[in-house]
């Protein structure tokens, strides 16, 4: 097997199995935590006996690791559990919602990743140069602000004194592509200005730290212009840190929109992820709580593999 | 953008190409602690070349060689500003031109070759697209011709498999057939004149003089003018037609090849002629070794890579071993085994008689006291936030438990021996010359009172004259302090200068082993014999002479 496929599948199964201890994290974190699920349903009035019986009913008196089992053995073949509170399938209720997640995030990195590469790109093309001082300090601004500051700045301006796009986030199945895109505009900004100084400013270090190198001299010596210098030879040697900022900033765009998707009330993942934590609805947030960590580990996987792969000595081994 | 003037190819014909006159070139530079200022690198140097010859810059660092080279492409490396004097290049002031113009002319008319072709390629691409770029930039040649070119060129430079070696990447190939890929890509674009910065000293020696061989016969065979650069006289009086010797920026002597080597006029010249000449006189082995290696077999990777087999030295007190072979033959590796940084796997080494534990945490602090070690580079074996007073004075509180007053005492009297003086107490590594920073890690190691210093490659990364103070440093040392050494090289004529006894190794194993007379004294072994007729002598006609003379090729081939 050559080096490669030998590494990438390393990568894949320790993913797995780390995936395994995250759920066991999970799990154990969600036992540990205070209250009960059976007072949080009946209330405070509720008879011991009533409890009891709930709580039998629930399968809370049954030992953590046979539950743990349980839980385990539901998910694998695709059962999330039952919400708690609402008695709905959680996959049911999560599907739409994840859709609407990916959705966000996905234009979001569609705008943020070229953008910030590029600016990355004309920072270094002009460093130390007043286009070079604008862009970071521009990209460190937005980053500096708080997520929730730059949307409620947002609201006020685009939604509220010039009523370019709606302040609350709607979407619903069926909804006109157009529509869409237009209630997803304001959070889809919130977040590429809260990710993008990130991805810049390591644009800017990974490129600068390639361009000391003899071969970028060589190229220069070639008589290569200077946009070409960098686009042949420092970019592609700048490429692995690049993925994986990228990369772990696409996971944020997914796993961190909470307080984003709460600000514009977004039926996304963390909206429903909120509302079920102040009804104590456990399944629902392990369930949730397995896909973010499901998301993340698979996000640095691929960058870890997009490292792999831009290393010419692993892909043309000696 | 301003036209560029027609090219005129060298087909041959004669008159000059080069004329650079008054050239100045300063930098600014920025001390620490201190306000910046501005230095003078190139202070009025002239000078001609004509088509089709080869000039030679020869000088030690920080001559301005390599900034002179540079200027032929209107290039200054880092912060360097050309700020005086013209350089003219097929007839016009290049430095009247534009940034476009620059770019026309590098990698067009002028390329340049670089001292280390394994950092100087982009590892990320093929070599064939690197060395067709610059042809294809400037609209030289089509595609298709450019490589055919390549390979013509491959071929004539001596690469294996000259069709195919174009698509690996750079680190598939070795070092000294980098550097000629290197040469195969200044020729590619037909240029009028290369600038070879250096381009054989990265590379073992035995390898050095096929790169040379090969770079030698290029030029002849296609015309092309060069700057030679190089601070190694013997190697620049094989390819050169004219020799300029350069100090701090300034011309020191300039004159045909047989008469700078010949003749010297000048009195620096001289120095640099008559470099290597120290008599050291053998001493014979005593009884019982300081330290004894005996059958020693190291490997990497879980004994996957062997690479020390089956190795026996002795090193008697107050005296030097030295142990000679090209990259990758295992000398450092023996210097990591004696160590303990690589535990061998089988074999004993011991010290002053008594075992010494494989590995490096096993070892009690007196075992660690009496073996120290000097690094190749200097620079990057101390800590440049320490003061030179506190990088000597550690070993003396670790070892000692010096404090204070007592401490100070101490590293001033180290720093009279390495003959620098106390006023250095304060100062920083990045304010000291590469053989001052070199001086301090030998007084470093001495604090520690060791009986056995290992000393890896420490003159290789310094000028001819330097190096020689340091060897002359290291032997009054062993005089005094009659401590011993092992002395890892590949330098063959520093070797002679102080070894009392001389390993060859070649790939992992000692060759040839015995005293300096025996080991210098015919008949040799085949590779001893390689290693020894591959040292450049300062002789016009050498580099054929030994070509012709070999008996087998160097492993890095």
């Amino acid at each position: 097997m050559s080096p490669v496929l030998k590494l990438i599948a390393q990568r894949i199964a320790l993913g797995i199995l780390l995936l395994f201890a995250v759920s066991v994290l999970i799990f154990a974190g969600t036992q540990i935590l205070p209250g009960d699920v059976a007072q949080a349903i009946l209330g405070q009035s509720a008879t011991p006996e009533s409890l009891a019986n709930l709580r039998e009913e629930l399968g809370l008196n049954d030992p953590a690791w046979l539950r743990y089992m349980h839980w385990l053995g539901g998910i694998l073949q695709g059962d999330l559990g039952t919400a708690m509170s609402s008695g709905q399938d959680i996959a049911t209720s999560i599907g739409s919602r994840l859709w609407n997640t990916l959705f966000l995030a996905f234009w979001a990195a569609i705008v943020s990743i070229p953008l910030a590469i590029i600016l990355g790109l004309l920072a270094v093309r002009y460093r130390n140069g007043w286009v070079d001082k604008l862009i970071s300090g521009l990209a460190l601004a937005s980053t500096s602000f708080p997520e929730f500051f730059i949307g409620y700045v947002l609201v006020y301006f685009f939604a509220v004194k010039w009523q370019i796009f709606p302040g609350i986030s709607t979407v619903y199945d069926g909804m006109p592509f157009g529509e869409r895109m237009m209630a997803i505009a304001l959070p889809a900004t919130a977040l590429t200005l809260v990710v993008l100084a990130h991805m810049m400013r390591m644009t800017r270090a990974a490129i600068l730290n390639v361009m000391q190198s003899a071969y970028v001299e060589t190229a220069e010596l070639k008589g290569l212009s200077a946009f070409n210098v960098i686009r042949r030879h420092a970019f592609p040697n700048a490429i692995a840190p690049i993925i994986n900022v990228v990369m772990l900033n696409l996971a944020y765009l997914i796993v961190g929109v909470v307080v984003v998707e709460v600000i514009f009330v977004y039926p996304g993942m963390g909206q429903y992820l909120v509302d079920h934590v102040t009804k104590r609805d456990v399944p629902v947030v392990q369930a949730v709580g397995l896909i973010f960590a499901a998301v993340y580990i698979s996000l640095n996987i691929v960058a870890d593999i997009g490292a792999i792969v831009a290393n010419p000595r692993l892909r043309h081994p000696k | 953008m301003a036209k560029a003037p027609s090219r005129r190819r060298s087909t041959g014909e004669g008159g000059t190409l080069l004329d650079i006159r008054n050239l100045k070139i300063e930098a600014t530079v920025y001390p620490p602690g201190e306000a910046p200022r501005k230095v003078t690198i190139v202070d009025n140097v002239s000078l001609t070349l004509q088509r089709g010859k080869v000039l030679g810059l020869i000088g030690e660092s920080g001559a301005g060689k390599s900034t002179i080279g540079l200027s032929s492409m209107g290039f200054g490396r880092g912060g360097v500003r050309i700020t005086g004097g013209e350089v003219i290049l097929n007839g016009r002031d290049i430095m009247k031109g534009s940034i476009a113009d620059f770019r026309k002319l590098r990698g067009n008319e002028v390329c340049y070759v670089a001292q280390s072709a394994a950092a100087a390629f982009n590892p990320a691409q093929r070599l064939m697209d690197q060395v067709v770029e610059a042809a294809l930039e400037h609209g030289n040649a089509k595609r298709a011709d450019a490589e055919k070119r390549a390979v013509a060129l491959f071929k004539k430079l001596g690469l294996p498999d000259p069709e195919n070696i174009g698509k690996r990447f750079p680190h598939q190939v070795s070092g000294g057939q980098l550097q000629r890929v290197m040469t195969a890509m200044a020729l590619c674009s037909e240029p009028d004149l290369i600038v070879f910065d250096e381009p054989t000293t990265a590379l073992d020696v035995t390898t050095q003089i096929d790169v040379l061989a090969a770079i030698k016969d290029a030029i002849r065979d296609t015309g092309v003018a060069a700057l030679y650069i190089t601070h190694d006289l013997a190697v620049v009086a094989q390819v050169a037609d004219e020799i300029m010797v350069l100090r701090h920026g300034k011309l020191v002597e300039w004159g045909d090849t047989r008469q700078i080597i010949q003749e010297p006029r000048q009195e620096y010249t001289n120095a640099l002629v008559s470099v290597h000449h120290i008599a050291h006189q053998e001493k014979k082995p005593g009884k019982d070794p300081v330290l004894s290696v005996k059958n020693v077999t190291a490997a990497y990777g879980g004994g996957v890579i062997k690479v020390l087999k089956n190795v026996s030295v002795d090193i008697h007190a107050g005296q030097t071993l030295a142990v000679v072979g090209e990259s990758g033959s295992g000398k450092s590796t023996l210097a990591r085994a004696i160590t303990g940084l690589l535990p061998p796997e089988q074999g004993t080494i011991s010290f002053a008689g008594k075992p010494l534990p494989g590995r490096l945490a096993d070892r009690n602090k007196d075992e660690l006291r009496q073996l120290q070690m000097i690094y190749q580079m200097a620079d990057v074996a101390m800590n440049p936030r320490q003061t030179v007073g506190t990088i000597i004075g550690r070993p003396l509180e670790f070892y000692f438990g010096l404090r204070g007053k007592q401490r100070d005492v101490r590293v001033a009297e180290l720093l009279d021996k390495i003959e620098m003086g106390k006023g250095f107490i304060d100062r920083y590594p990045a304010e000291l010359s590469g053989g001052q920073k070199q001086r301090v890690c030998i007084a470093r190691a001495l604090a520690a009172k060791p009986k056995l210093i290992i000393c890896d490659e420490v003159t290789s990364a310094l000028d001819p004259l330097v190096a020689n103070g340091i060897l002359k440093l290291l032997l009054e040392l062993q005089a005094e302090e009659s401590v011993a050494y092992l002395f890892i090289t590949h330098d063959l004529a520093t070797v002679k200068s102080i070894a009392d006894s001389i390993a060859v190794m070649y790939r992992g194993e000692v060759v040839r082993y015995g005293p300096k007379s025996d080991v210098l004294k015919p008949p040799f072994d085949a590779y001893t014999e390689l290693l020894l007729s591959s040292v450049p002598e300062m002789e016009i006609g050498w580099l054929e002479k030994a070509i012709k003379t070999r008996r087998m090729e160097s492993a890095g081939n």
